[in-house]
């Protein structure tokens, strides 16, 4: 095919494309309408039934709760993938983190960036540690906190202290952790089957003020236990990758 | 309150700001500025999704867009550099 023909081609794809697509968009929805009818049925009824006002996670943890089930064990599957993948090899040399270009002068991360990391991982696993409580009172939720919890032990790395941040992160206790975590979210739903309930029926109190932190009964402790699992993955993940990256060499 | 023009304009700004972000992600060529262009990207989807109320949403996004992402293709950049030396 000469140039001029792929030309030619792609001129005609492109204007299909562009007729499909403005076709399409005729049939859109207005602008910030929606039509669908489970939206403002959730809304009217959510606070009542569950005492969260954080109707999003009310939505994640209970009304569509089987399906976070899923959703949270992509996140393990993937964990557990890259151990795997990315375990210690047989002809893998594992040495000490070593400059690699000794000619080059590599400047040391200046004492403003380690200070300004260290001050933050304090307040950044509170952050994270509010928002995986908090996901019956506000928008927030185990999975934003988890992460957030896992990125201050990012920072430890970020402020030059590899050592500390795999002394911190032993691989046995995040695997544990993750896997508490994981089943926990599971077991929170058999035992409602053991009591002849639907899985993960809401068989907690739900407390009497909506929102508070004692409200919303396994909504509230599910989304801890999606929130260490979560913590767990992704200090795991990253880990990993620094340990490839950093000590290993074939 | 913020009115509702505001809000449309704030809107029809960051969306612009998006579809400006992601071609300066494609556009950029060198790997680790292509990193950073688009942990800045992450970044402003999660703008965007706080300006269209879904601040559940932004949360995710910030963390797993804007500082997530972008460590895990820093220290794959970093391996196959060190591979390649």
């Amino acid at each position: 095919m000469t140039p001029r023909q792929r030309l030619w081609f792609f001129a005609v794809a492109a204007a299909g494309l562009v007729a499909c697509y403005l076709w399409a968009f005729t049939g859109l929805p207005g602008f910030g309408s929606y039509p669908g009818p489970y939206g403002q049925e959730i809304l009217r009824v959510a606070v009542q039934q569950t005492n969260a006002t954080g109707v999003v996670s009310a939505i994640n943890f209970e009304y569509r709760g089987f399906d976070t089930v899923g959703e949270e064990f992509i996140l393990f599957a993937a964990a557990a993938g890259m151990s795997v993948v990315l375990r210690k090899l047989r002809e893998e040399r594992e040495t000490e983190p070593a400059d690699e270009a000794e000619s080059r002068t590599v400047p040391p991360s200046s004492s403003a960036v380690r200070v300004a990391a260290l001050l933050m991982v304090g307040p950044t696993a509170l952050l994270g540690w509010w928002l995986a409580s908090h996901a019956q009172a506000s928008p927030s939720g185990g999975f934003q906190g988890g992460v957030i919890l896992a990125s201050a032990f990012i920072l430890i790395y970020l402020a030059g202290e590899f050592l500390s941040f795999r002394r911190l992160s032993p691989d046995a206790l995040l695997n544990a952790v993750e896997a508490v975590g994981a089943g926990g979210f599971v077991a929170i739903g058999l035992a409602a089957i053991a009591m002849n309930l639907p899985y993960l029926y809401n068989y907690l109190p739900l407390g009497t003020v909506p929102g508070a932190v004692s409200s919303s009964g396994t909504i509230a402790l599910i989304s801890f236990f999606v929130g260490i699992e979560v913590a767990a993955a992704f200090v795991l993940i990253v880990g990993e990758l620094l340990d490839q990256t950093l000590l290993r060499s074939a | 309150m913020i009115s509702a023009g505001l809000m449309n304009t704030l809107q029809v700004t960051v969306l612009v700001l998006v579809a400006v972000g992601a071609t300066v992600v494609v556009r950029t060529r060198t790997r680790v500025r292509q990193v950073l262009a688009l942990s800045v990207y992450g970044m402003l989807l999660a703008i965007l999704f706080l300006v269209f109320q879904a601040p559940d949403v932004t949360l995710s996004e910030l963390t797993v867009g804007a500082v997530v992402l972008p460590i895990i293709l820093l220290l794959a950049i970093a391996k196959v550099r060190k591979r390649e030396q």
